[in-house]
């Protein structure tokens, strides 16, 4: 203690700053740092959980390589990036551009588009999974019917089944992006839309050159927090194609889930571990990617 | 900093009058008032078909003719819903509070104190933003299983006690506190962790329970982790029974939807209280992450 009362101010301060830190250095390092060690090591190696560990060098990486599967997945992964991000943006972009010069019931309105942010993802799953059923189950194809309308395969259908698992997620991450949007909107300065009022601009050119180009940080971060959460998407597909887990055919199955299947369906820990280092390669490249054009842009 | 705040605070109030009145507000507010109809169909459809019989499960009218609590009755009766809405609400509470209180301790050290190294824990702390927790699953599992912890609250729970993200968030919000109080408070004889507690804590409360509501609601939704690490069924997360449930029951669709409303209608009452605060709070760490 006495050591303590001689020190200065600042060594003090510096005592209390690893006093405070010391916990959470622990933490990260044994939480975070070394399962992503153990991942990577792991991705060198083949293990079913019950053997030894044994080295094998790339051909974890290999097998990925000539795996048909992980090729489909791949494509499945990014399609639903590729659909999801442009569609859910332009949306959210558009109904809060409109949502924020409307005053009538603005809370309410707001509310309600907020409200699917909220719910669990699972539980909506299987909500949609409903809409989706055949006749005389499902909702969409009872409305079909009740209009005459020829019945559409939604889960069933290699080529629907992707789209209709992406229209729940879409969905839910609307809200959200809905507020940040409107935050971001809130955040420009009158002054500029008087400015430009009295100037006698159009609307349109109002929207492309003063508000698109304040808002661009808020599009940076939604472009890469929505690309991340398509890429890692996985609730959704589990729990839609549980009798066939990313079926049919593997025609809905993304990345997380393969890695699921890899891990704890085969007991391949090695191979798993491979897949999530591409996850990791994969997402860290898209963000650099779009972090770098988005930014580069004028 | 300030404009953030000012700007999810401006979120709140309806917007003000700009200029002449737009002829198009009526299309406007009506293809509006339509999306959000449209937005919360399938909330209410769920709603709507737990209240109902078999019999006019599938059809599309909103309002049963003979509405029913039987569905409900006949979910909870095994008592396996309410475990798992306790499991849930415990396991979220706890992690809520330990990340709350160690990321804001965390952000506190890493804003207000000189010391060597501080860029280094900093960068370290920031960079696990970049790893996906999909890779850190399977290290935790193995992890867990060699120290006992598959299939205990404390392994659904682990990952989650800090954030790096909460951690970049309150280091961002303790900028806005002035050195000049916490200088105060040290001549006063407060040691440094009651200036934190005491002085520094009050002043960024909305930080913290922004804070507190996006981590309580990813911890609420949490489905691979919790899916991976129990094997019971009393410690089931709501989302992993919902699904395990919804399986069995494989086509009586009312049941599932009863789930389904279970897992849901709790959220809704929190949002429809705090609907202000959950608003403002999610667009503030939106903003800041």
């Amino acid at each position: 203690m006495n050591t303590y009362r001689n020190l200065s101010i600042r060594q003090k301060q510096v005592v209390w700053a690893w006093g405070f830190l010391a916990l959470p250095i622990l933490f990260y390092v044994v939480i975070r740092f070394y399962p992503t060690a153990n991942a990577i090591v792991l991705s060198f190696q083949s293990w079913n959980l019950l053997g030894p560990r044994e080295w094998v060098g790339l051909e974890n990486y290999e097998k990925l390589w000539n795996d048909p599967v992980f090729w489909k997945v791949f494509k499945n992964t990014f399609v639903y990036l590729i659909l999801g991000t442009p569609i859910s943006l332009v949306l959210s972009f558009v109904i809060a551009y409109h949502l924020d010069k409307t005053r009538l019931l603005h809370g309410t309105l707001r509310a309600l588009y907020f409200l699917p942010f909220l719910t669990s993802t699972v539980a909506m799953a299987w909500v949609w999974r409903w809409f989706y059923q055949p006749v005389p189950i499902g909702l969409f194809n009872n409305f079909l019917a009740s209009m005459g309308i020829s019945q559409i395969s939604f889960l069933n259908s290699t080529t629907n089944a992707l789209p209709s698992i992406l229209i729940p997620a879409i969905w839910a991450g609307l809200g959200f992006q809905i507020i940040i949007f409107m935050a971001g909107l809130r955040a420009i300065p009158t002054s500029y839309y008087e400015a430009a009022r009295i100037d006698g601009v159009s609307s349109w050119t109002i929207l492309s050159e003063i508000t698109l180009p304040l808002l661009k940080p808020t599009i940076v971060f939604l472009v890469v927090f929505s690309s991340i959460g398509f890429l890692r998407i996985f609730d959704q597909v589990f729990n839609m194609t549980t009798n066939n887990p990313g079926g049919p055919l593997d025609s809905t199955k993304p990345l997380v889930l393969m890695i699921y299947q890899t891990a704890f369906s085969s007991f391949d820990m090695g191979y798993a571990a491979a897949q999530t280092v591409v996850l990791f390669a994969i997402l860290l490249v898209v963000s650099l990617l779009q972090l770098r054009i988005l930014r580069d842009k004028p | 900093m300030s404009d953030i705040r000012a700007s999810s605070a401006s979120l709140m109030q309806a917007p003000t009058a700009k200029g002449p009145r737009d002829p198009w507000s009526v299309l406007r507010w009506t293809l509006l008032a339509m999306g959000a109809i449209v937005m919360v169909m399938p909330i209410i459809y769920m709603l709507s078909a737990s209240i109902k019989y078999p019999y006019e499960m599938y059809d599309l009218n909103i309002i049963p003719k003979e509405p029913t609590f039987e569905n409900y009755t006949y979910v909870l009766s095994d008592g396996r819903f309410m475990r798992w809405f306790a499991n849930s609400f415990l396991i979220a509470t706890i992690t809520t509070i330990s990340a709350v209180f160690f990321d804001a301790l965390v952000g506190y050290a890493l804003c207000k104190f000189r010391f060597r190294g501080r860029t280094f824990v900093f960068i370290a702390i920031l960079s696990t933003l970049m790893i996906p927790t999909e890779m850190l699953v399977i290290p935790w599992y193995l992890m867990s299983k060699s120290l006992g912890w598959l299939d205990s609250y404390w392994g659904i729970m682990f990952p989650g006690i800090m954030t790096a993200f909460g951690t970049f968030l309150m280091k961002q919000f303790f900028e806005t506190v002035p050195d000049d109080f916490l200088e105060a408070a040290r001549i006063d004889g407060l040691n440094e962790f009651q200036i934190w507690w005491f002085v520094a804590l009050p002043l960024v409360t909305p930080a913290l329970s922004a804070l507190a509501i996006f981590i309580f609601l990813g911890n609420w939704t949490a489905f691979l982790w919790p899916l991976i690490v129990t094997n019971s069924q009393e410690l089931y997360t709501l989302p992993v029974g919902l699904t395990t449930f919804s399986v069995e029951q494989t086509v009586e669709w009312e049941l599932i939807m009863t789930g389904a409303a279970l897992a849901t209608i709790p959220t809704l009452i929190v949002f429809l209280v705090f609907q202000r605060y959950i608003i403002r709070g999610v667009a503030m760490a939106g903003l800041k992450g």
